[in-house]
């Protein structure tokens, strides 16, 4: 047992809801008409496309192929023929379309030759590359590659490995759920992770609220005999965050824009350690997950859900009431109503909330802030939310970056205190968009400029190699017209050499003498003349 | 009341002075006025403004030779920059130089294509490639949607598509206000 | 679209106003005790007005009126006006003081959580300057006048006062001093004074409980945090203290200053009025302290009766500056931590 718990600041205590989904065990979906499979479902690149309509695929078959290391595949999560290959509206709050493989399923459910790898036989990059391969990501929400996470910082070890069962979001119960009934897989892939990051400590956090699930976790590590910490951390919203549990759990402060193994310590969710166990020992990707439906239903419950199953298919499993008039994803802390019942389930998708407005009335009309703040008190990342809502507000984009936006976790606590009801994560939210935005602006902006500054001086160049080409040109032609010169030139002495020959004094002669001249000239000429006629005959 | 609005009014004296100081002592060196409008024009490089780019343009603003309204691309948001910077009022974009347009990216039916590098020649971002005789693509990424490389075209294969919203660009909305608020953002 | 969070805390404006109304209930009480029914009229007159004024503010400004009007601020704007000015004070004087609170201090600084100075505090400073006279007459305690007199007084303006009208006892001290009799001494100065109570007026020292009872509810009810209060009164006691154990005979002692005057009402209703305070931990505790600094000089060496709404005034002009100043670190970045 670790002696002492941390604190984060701030957070808050919502009522949990998580009893009526958890009188049940986990369920296990029924195969649905139709799979739509999203390619893009974990962060970064967008997986290449591997089938074409019409073709057939197998149970765990890889049908989109990560771009690059950062970035997942994704599979079939059943045996069936590739209907389309097609834009479909995405479980994303801007309710837009992305690129998804539409399976209909044969029904056969047959599996593809899995291969199961021995993970202590196999070095830690070809582990990585197997679990992206695999489509393993984080399954607490943000789908971040778990690869890339199973790196350690500098070559080393990440000395704690953090599994996180918190849970802290109401009304979602699908880490409990897996905990109590599958403890066992956990607990094994958790092994697997720390072999991988070769960590000294093994921590796993579950809100003191679950007491089965930290029992079922407490049995199992010792039967397994393993060297884990089950720790019990105080319920408090959001203790969950992977921040605030390592927090809590080692007292380290991981801030924004570091990476957490950079200070000796990597969480991840209970559900993702029971993929990695399942991906390695099994050969079996990630195709399948636990999402909770609750809220408004009639027999709330979690299931065991083939990834890219249509929300529609899966409703009459509850029997959501008649006064439900929005679904959320996630929880009602963090979750977005979704566009549409047809959204498919994805990696991401933790939990369905049917709400009805008796269930979540909508927050009374906002009022100016009143700077109480309520807000700054139970931010658990030490902010100002009042400051950066204000700046936010008037699209004081430099001063809010001044006061850490990019710092908020948008985890909702400063918005559910605020007497004025202010929408503040949606602030924040507007905030840093428009930030990314703009950076991505004045980068192309930049390189837009320095681009047509560089063209302009290869064009200014490429004139002036030009001109002076031609310069060149001209300058030989000169030197021609100087030879030219130089040869008319030496005609010319020549002929001057000639006409010296002639006697010079032919002015003032008697008669006598012009008569010898002319004679010797005639003479001379006969004699030229001669020269110049080829000797036909002799003379 | 008499004093009242004497303390007023040398508080505002203190202040209006302590304000003047401070702007004078903690005054920001900053880029020479050439640099600080080109880095406010959109570098779409189009030359829509009527000159051969943004650099240019900025040149002329700079020595008062043109007006500040005169770029398309930048549209209204870029013209209230400028006026700011330059403490000018706004006023609308001129339409002789063109109308404000959602932005677009240039792209090249590569089956017409013939190669003949006119387009390369006139992009002003080196956002095309491909060389002579063989057909060519325009890097989207690179590509401001100047449109200067659609005239050129003889076989007019060139057409604009506008930049459509995606998962990956789109941006949250500014919070509905619920109350009136004639606010001076 | 309905974004999350999807849940909220039953809290609203209008409930931390109700609040802040309910826990000035006890010092009312004790007002109306020892100075007579004539408070009760006053508040009701203050709040109609200051009613009046928002409504015609909220409208010029083209506001939603009802979730406006309904939400208490102006309320107890004008409640505190209320209790800050002497009691029977006459009508028109109290309603334009709510009319300056609520229009000029208020509204014209952009309406609810916009203005940089508390209202109340705004209007006291502006009569106080503006009024003199009026502002430093305060009925003898403890007897108190019959009703009707007391209507008479604040609406007939029947100002034949003298046989009633005494200095508050923070008052009595200073024109002691003031009258340049050398000798002069605390004692001396509150024997003269006939209302002198056990600590710091008869009568002015149960009100003041009663507000550090409501004050001490709103703290339990998290309406505020303990900063102002604490920093506030602690300096208070602190620097009166000093002076005391200094000049017994020249100042007087520190309980005297933290029941006389307004020093519980400031502590626990102005200086923690949040919209015109700082905001941050520390910026609180730097604005609560320099608020009862300036509040004991202003009393002890100034020239008006009371300094509280001085001293909350000033600070209120540094409250940007203290906020900028002392911004927490973050998660993740203190001490070192890039
Ligand atoms: S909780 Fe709401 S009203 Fe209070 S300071 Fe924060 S934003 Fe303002
Ligand atoms: S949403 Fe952001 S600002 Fe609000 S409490 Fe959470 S971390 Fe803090
Ligand atoms: S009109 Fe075109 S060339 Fe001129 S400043 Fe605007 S983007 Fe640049």
């Amino acid at each position: 047992m670790i002696a002492t718990l941390f604190r984060f600041k701030g957070g808050v205590k919502p009522e949990t809801h998580k009893d009526c989904s958890t009188r049940q065990p986990i369920a296990r979906a029924p195969l649905p008409s139709r799979l739509i499979v999203p390619l893009h479902q974990s962060a970064g690149g967008t997986p290449r496309p591997l089938v074409e309509p019409g073709q057939a695929v197998l149970k765990g078959e890889r049908i989109g192929a990560a771009d690059g290391n950062f970035s997942a595949a994704v599979h079939a999560p059943t045996s069936g023929v590739v209907k389309a290959l097609a834009p479909h509206v995405m479980p994303h709050p801007s309710g837009l379309s992305a690129l998804c493989v539409v399976i209909e399923p044969d029904g056969a459910d047959r599996w593809i030759e899995r291969e199961p790898v021995n993970y202590r036989s196999l070095a830690p990059d070809e582990l990585r590359d197997e679990l992206r391969d695999a489509g393993v990501v984080g399954l607490g929400g943000a789908v971040f590659p778990t690869h890339l996470k199973l790196k350690p910082s500098q070559g080393g070890r990440t000395e704690t490995l953090i599994l996180n069962g918190a849970e802290c979001e109401p009304w979602i119960t699908c880490d409990d759920m897996l905990m109590r009934e599958r403890a066992e897989v956990i607990v094994r892939g958790g092994a697997v992770m720390r072999h991988i990051l070769q960590s000294e400590r093994v921590l796993i956090g579950i809100e003191d609220n679950k007491p089965q699930a930290i029992e079922a976790m407490r049995t199992t590590v010792a039967r397994l005999g393993e060297t884990m910490e089950v720790v019990a951390v105080p319920t408090r919203y959001p203790a969950g965050g992977a921040k605030q549990l390592i927090k809590v759990l080692t007292g380290i402060e991981v801030p924004y824009g570091k990476r957490s193994q950079d200070y000796g310590v990597q969480c991840f969710n209970v559900a993702t350690a029971y993929s990695v166990w399942h991906a390695l020992e099994r050969g079996e990707p990630l195709i399948s997950r636990i999402v909770t439906l609750t809220g408004n239903v009639e027999r709330p419950r979690n299931f065991e859900v083939l990834i890219g199953t249509p929300l529609e298919e899966l409703l009459p499993l509850v029997g959501p009431l008649p006064d439900t008039d929005r679904y959320i994803m996630g929880g009602p802390m963090m979750g977005f109503p979704l566009p549409s019942a047809s959204v498919p389930i994805v990696k991401a998708t933790n939990c369905i909330i049917a709400a009805s407005p008796a269930l979540f009335p909508p927050p009374p009309p906002e009022m100016p802030c009143i700077r109480c703040g309520a807000c700054a008190t139970v931010c658990p990342h030490e902010l100002q939310p009042m400051e950066l809502y204000w700046f936010a507000r008037g699209k004081n984009f430099g001063k809010a970056q001044e006061y850490s936006i990019f710092d908020c976790i948008e985890c909702g606590c400063c918005a559910y205190v605020c007497p004025s009801h202010i929408p503040l994560v949606d602030y924040f939210r507007f905030a840093k968009s428009e930030i990314w935005s703009r950076e991505k602006e004045k980068a192309a902006a930049d390189a837009a400029r320095s681009r047509f500054e560089f063209r302009n001086e290869r064009q200014e160049r490429e004139k002036r190699e030009k001109a002076e080409r031609l310069a060149q040109k001209t300058a030989g032609a000169r030197a021609a017209d100087a030879k030219r010169a130089l040869i008319a030139a030496a005609i010319e002495r020549a002929r001057a050499q000639k006409e010296q020959v002639q006697p010079r004094n032919t002015d003032n002669l008697t008669p006598e003498q012009q008569a010898e001249i002319a004679e010797a000239e005639a003479r001379r000429a006969r004699i030229r003349a001669m020269a110049q006629t080829p000797p036909e005959k002799p003379l | 009341m008499l004093a009242a609005l004497f303390v007023m009014t040398g508080i505002a004296l203190v202040l209006g002075v302590a304000l003047g100081y401070a702007s004078r002592v903690f005054k920001v060196e900053g880029d020479p006025l050439v640099d600080k409008i080109d880095a406010i024009l959109p570098q779409t490089q189009c030359g829509q403004c009527g000159y051969p780019g943004c650099k240019p343009y900025a040149q002329a603003i700079a020595k008062g030779e043109a007006d500040i309204n005169r770029c398309p691309p930048g549209g209204e948001e870029g013209i209230r920059k400028l006026a700011d910077l330059l403490g000018k009022e706004f006023k609308p974009l001129d339409a002789e130089a063109g109308v404000e347009k959602p932005k677009s990216v240039a792209v090249i039916d590569e089956n017409t294509c013939i190669g003949c590098t006119l387009c390369i020649q006139a992009c002003p971002v080196d956002a095309i490639v491909g060389s002579s005789k063989q057909m060519h693509t325009v890097v989207a990424e690179l590509c401001t949607g100047c449109e200067l490389c659609v005239a050129p075209c003889p076989v007019d294969c060139i057409h604009m598509e506008p930049v459509t919203e995606t998962i990956e660009n789109w941006k949250w909305k500014y919070p509905v206000a619920e109350i009136k608020e004639r606010h001076a953002a | 679209m309905i974004t999350s969070p999807h849940v909220y805390l039953p809290v609203s404006v209008r409930a931390v106003m109700a609040k802040v109304l309910v826990a000035l209930v006890p010092g009312i009480a004790a007002y109306v005790w020892f100075f007579g029914g004539g408070i009760l009229v006053t508040l009701a007159l203050a709040t109609l007005a200051a009613l009046a004024a928002e409504a015609l503010m909220l409208k010029l400004r083209g506001k939603p009126l009802a979730m406006f009007l309904t939400d208490g601020s102006a309320a107890v704007t004008a409640w505190l006006v209320a209790l800050a000015f002497p009691p029977l004070s006459p009508w028109w004087l109290i309603v334009a003081a709510t009319l300056f609170a609520i229009v000029v201090a208020k509204h014209l600084y952009g309406g609810l959580g916009q203005n940089p100075f508390n209202p109340a505090m705004a209007a006291f400073a502006v009569m106080i300057v503006a009024f003199p006279g009026l502002m430093s007459q305060w009925p003898a305690a403890a007897q108190p006048l019959p009703f009707a007199e007391q209507l008479r007084i604040m609406f007939a303006g029947a100002r034949h006062l003298d046989a009633m009208v005494m200095a508050t006892p923070l008052d009595a001290l200073r024109t002691a001093f003031a009258s340049g009799e050398g000798r002069a001494t605390v004692a001396t100065a509150l024997a003269a004074y006939p209302g002198g109570g056990l600590m710091a007026g008869k009568g002015w020292e149960w009100i003041a409980l009663g507000y550090a009872v409501g004050g001490l509810w709103l703290l339990q009810q998290r309406i505020f945090t303990w900063h102002v209060p604490t920093a506030f009164l602690g300096t208070l006691a602190l620097i009166s203290g000093a002076f005391h154990v200094a000049a017994p005979e020249r100042f007087a002692t520190p309980l005297f200053h933290l029941f006389g005057g307004a020093a519980m009402l400031g502590a626990f209703f102005i200086a923690t009025d949040p919209v015109s305070g700082a905001i941050t931990p520390r910026g609180k505790l730097i604005f609560a302290a320099g608020a009862a600094l300036i509040t004991y000089f202003i009393r002890v060496f100034g020239a008006y009766p009371d300094g509280v709404a001085f001293g909350i005034l000033l600070m209120n002009m540094c409250v940007p500056l203290i906020d900028m100043k002392t911004q927490p670190p973050v998660f993740g970045r203190k001490d070192g931590n890039p």
